[in-house]
């Protein structure tokens, strides 16, 4: 077992190297850094002479292996744009793309679960036929379209939504690091938007899982059982069918966030959501190299842990995935 | 537990506190300014900020002319010396008194700047006479000392003296890296920095011991968000989540002009967008008839009009009406049937291949004006490889000359026409850093003009020299002009922008009223 667990963390930091050895080899193609810091009036001179402070003219092999003896020590440099420690910015943009996430599972969760549910014990319902027609739409329209149509909708015309931002927010635990939109009216109030577009690509999809997965169960011979035993319709649905209905929802969930993590980018853009997507964006228009190998740096290692994790956690459980691996 | 409602209450006894008596300002804009340190970088955020939360010795007014500020008049003493009498009784930020000795601490440290020291090359110094006199004297004879005084803004002395907290000196200047001036500022301008986080907000407020008690403006909060999406920024306006927006998008014109709640404010701007063509590259374009057959080919007028949506001026040459170069006889060439008889007459009928570059987030619709430009030049039978980049990637590409017609744009410093001449087109010299931005068109006659304009003190005279460097160019076709921009803003119907807009992009808020 012990044996097992070092293989997988070595496994683990091979592929973090890689992750940051193909950060370093595209940075040269994302633009000039310098170019961005100064004025359009600086001398060549004056801009290569600042490039070379920079230690940006060093040769790759140098550049990386000193990035690697920084980041050992918990320093992955620090953002010409933001002007801070690149972990500082990161970790500061973070919270409003866990909020954004979290906001829009809860849309998720409180939107598809009754009218999936509905739909498959009452599929010929007009509430059901609008369900199923809608979630085509929904599930076809891009994102950006839905964020735009949103904001046109409900804060330029109705005027009852606040178009961008974050509103006015709470700072956590005093460090300046989660600045919640939880807890405030405004702050909640501009959080319906952004989660609401960002919700309505993976909400079709839920809708239609849940309601396939559900008529499946209650096609079952144990359903078929329990109503022959005489159980409540209640009992029937929420008890016996439901929960077994959840089980593979439950599993394609956790993927399917990792798949709207992505698209936060887009809504982020659209809402100027101050999100790690946001901050990304801006890392690449204005050639910010430094912040966007810290980055994928940080990305790629929440990844690599989780799955590492993951992996020994089986190890413990399934005896077999240990086994497979000594071989 | 506590905390939270502790925290709660605060914020609501905090909303209620806001919004007693107080004008707030709440704008949108593309880009915020990078850092509190006016002298970090040359740029438009930056510029706008020291007009915000500091003052220069004079600026310029709507109309182009001089308005005095921190001076209170000028005298000029000989060809080389310019004396400013300081306004008495103005306090910084930090209540420190203002003196002829920020003035010239300030000056220095300018000069000190990478992305200022080119500007300020012709300068020689600057002298105290007493505490409330200030001498500022040039190498040679400089035409353009007073424009340059817009840019002479103060600094408090006193306050960026000494070391910070971590020992380092509080007045370095650094492009990265944790700086005093960085996050801190104390300037005398109408607005003091609250809470500034970088990419997400600006909050000012009015700085109670402002010295012009004559402004009109206003406004008691200011809350600077950048919206980089151009339809957010919009949708942010007309929700009324802010109430004032720039840039208006062309594209969002109509939508903007047609709401009554907003309304749509369009000044005349100086930014001159070009192609330039490199005679190094191309053996045809030598030939200045292939030169004037480009620049006949292509519909300036047409692009105004149909991807600018009218939202900028036709040009034929470097600087605008109102600059002293400005010819009113130099009109748009588009003549598709000269362009193609000057090619006949060329020799070069059946046309030749070339590669074309172009920023694509640079200028307003810059891919677009090239795509059309590309298409424009197919008429003459020149086919275009055209690639457009964005500017991270974009400007190193043009320092390599890397296409044979490469777009820029271009904003006089000075608000003079000698600006766009140095940088554009003057021969390339590394060493004195003329034609910096030229990719290949060379002309020595040009050179000798515009080097002797530059100490021309006599305004008359510089002013015929510099109409004189504009025929010439429009004779040579040294370039491919399109148009100047305007500056788009959009607004609430009840804040009296017109008057504080401006050609250079500098709103004065400070003197903004809201009713």
């Amino acid at each position: 077992m012990f044996a097992f667990i070092i293989r997988r963390i070595l496994q683990a930091v091979v592929v973090m190297l890689v992750i940051s050895l193909m950060g370093f080899a595209i940075k040269n193609n994302i633009g000039d850094p310098v170019r961005d810091l100064v004025g359009e009036r600086v001398t060549p001179a004056e801009r290569a002479k600042m490039a070379d402070d920079m230690g940006l003219n060093d040769p790759f092999l140098i550049q990386y292996l000193r990035f690697i003896g920084h980041a050992v020590k918990g320093d992955l440099g620090r953002s010409f744009l933001y002007n801070k420690p690149n972990l500082e910015v990161i970790s500061q943009h973070a919270p409003a793309t866990i909020e954004l996430l979290m906001g829009t599972a809860l849309i998720i969760v409180l939107i598809s679960l009754p009218l999936g549910v509905q739909s498959a014990l009452q599929p010929k319902s007009k509430l059901a036929r609008f369900t199923m027609s809608f979630s085509t739409l929904g599930i076809s329209m891009p994102v950006f379209l839905t964020a735009i149509l949103l904001i046109y909708v409900f804060a330029v015309h109705l005027q009852i939504l606040p178009s961008f931002g974050r509103g006015e927010t709470v700072d956590l635990f005093g460090n300046g690091y989660w600045n919640t939109g939880f807890l405030t009216r405004d702050g909640l109030e501009h959080l319906i938007l952004p989660c609401l577009s960002l919700s309505s690509i993976m909400l079709p999809l839920f809708i239609r899982l849940i309601r396939s997965e559900m008529m499946e169960v209650l096609e079952t011979e144990y359903i078929k059982y329990a109503w022959a035993k005489g159980l409540s319709p209640a009992r029937v649905w929420m008890v016996h069918a439901f929960k077994n209905t959840l089980l593979p929802v439950v599993t394609v969930f956790g993927v399917q966030m990792g798949i709207t993590f992505a698209f936060t980018i887009l809504t982020e853009l659209v809402f100027q959501w101050q999100g790690m997507g946001f901050m990304f964006l801006e890392a690449v228009q204005r050639a910010d190299i430094s912040l966007l190998i810290a980055y994928l740096v940080v990305v790629a290692s929440v990844f690599v842990l989780v799955n590492t994790v993951v992996d020994i956690v089986y190890g413990f459980i399934n005896p077999t995935v240990r086994i497979v691996g000594t071989r | 537990m506590k905390k939270l409602v502790l925290g709660l209450s605060f914020f609501l006894v905090l909303s209620f506190t806001v919004c007693a008596g107080a004008k707030t300002l709440k704008v949108g804009m593309d880009a915020d300014p990078v850092s509190l340190d006016l002298h970090v970088q040359l740029s438009g955020a930056m510029l706008q900020l020291s007009h915000w939360a500091f003052d220069p010795l004079v600026r310029w007014t709507k109309e182009m002319t001089f308005e005095p500020r921190l001076a209170t008049r000028w005298e000029r003493m000989d060809d080389l010396t310019m004396r400013f009498f300081l306004r008495k009784g103005v306090k910084f930020h930090s209540g420190n008194p203002f003196t002829a000795k920020d003035v010239k601490w300030s000056f220095d440290r300018m000069k000190t700047s990478v992305d200022y020291k080119g500007l300020l090359d012709p300068f020689d110094g600057c002298y105290i006479v007493d505490d409330y006199t200030i001498d500022i004297k040039t190498k040679k004879p400089y035409a353009l000392l007073l424009n340059m005084s817009t840019y002479f803004f103060a600094m408090d002395s006193k306050f960026y003296t000494g070391t910070d907290a971590n020992g380092h000196p509080k007045d370095t200047i650094l492009k990265i890296g944790e700086s005093f001036a960085l996050n801190n500022e104390s300037g005398t301008g109408p607005f003091v920095v609250t809470k500034r986080q970088q990419g997400v907000v600006l909050e000012m407020e009015r700085f109670k011991d402002y010295w012009d008690v004559k402004s009109p403006g206003n406004v008691t909060k200011f809350i600077l968000t950048p919206i980089k999406e151009n339809a957010t920024r919009v949708a942010a306006l007309l929700s009324g989540d802010v109430d004032f927006i720039y840039p208006v998008p062309p594209q969002d014109f109509a939508r903007v002009h047609s709401d009554d709640r907003v309304k749509l404010v369009s000044v005349a701007g100086s930014r001159i967008i070009t192609f330039q063509m490199n005679q190094n590259r191309v053996k045809a374009l030598k030939d200045p008839r292939v030169r004037q057959a480009i620049v006949h080919a292509v519909n300036n007028v047409g692009i105004v009009e149909k991807i600018m949506k009218g939202t900028a001026t036709v040009a034929a040459q470097q600087g605008p009406a109102g600059f002293a170069g400005y010819k009113s006889a130099l009109k748009p060439r588009y003549d598709l049937k000269k362009a193609k008889a000057l090619m006949k007459e060329a020799g070069f009928e059946k046309g030749f291949e070339i590669t074309m570059m172009a920023p694509n987030n640079r200028y307003v619709n810059d891919a677009k004006i090239a795509e059309a430009t590309a298409q424009m030049l197919g008429k003459i039978n020149i086919s275009v490889n055209l690639k457009t980049l964005p500017k991270a990637q974009y400007w190193n590409e043009f320092d390599a000359k890397a296409a044979d017609m490469m777009m820029i744009g271009w904003h006089s410093d000075t608000e003079d026409s000698g600006n766009f001449s140095e940088y554009l087109v003057m021969c390339e010299n590394k060493d004195t850093g003329m034609g910096q931005y030229n990719s290949g068109y060379c002309n020595p006659q040009i050179d000798g003009l515009i080097i002797a304009a530059r100490s021309e003190t006599n305004l008359d005279k510089r002013a015929t020299m510099l109409q004189e460097i504009e025929q010439i160019l429009y004779d040579d076709a040294a370039f491919v002009p399109y148009h100047w921009q305007n500056h788009s803003y959009g607004a609430k119907k009840n804040f009296q922008i017109e008057p504080i807009v401006n050609g250079m992009n500098f709103p004065y808020f400070g003197d903004l009223v809201v009713k």
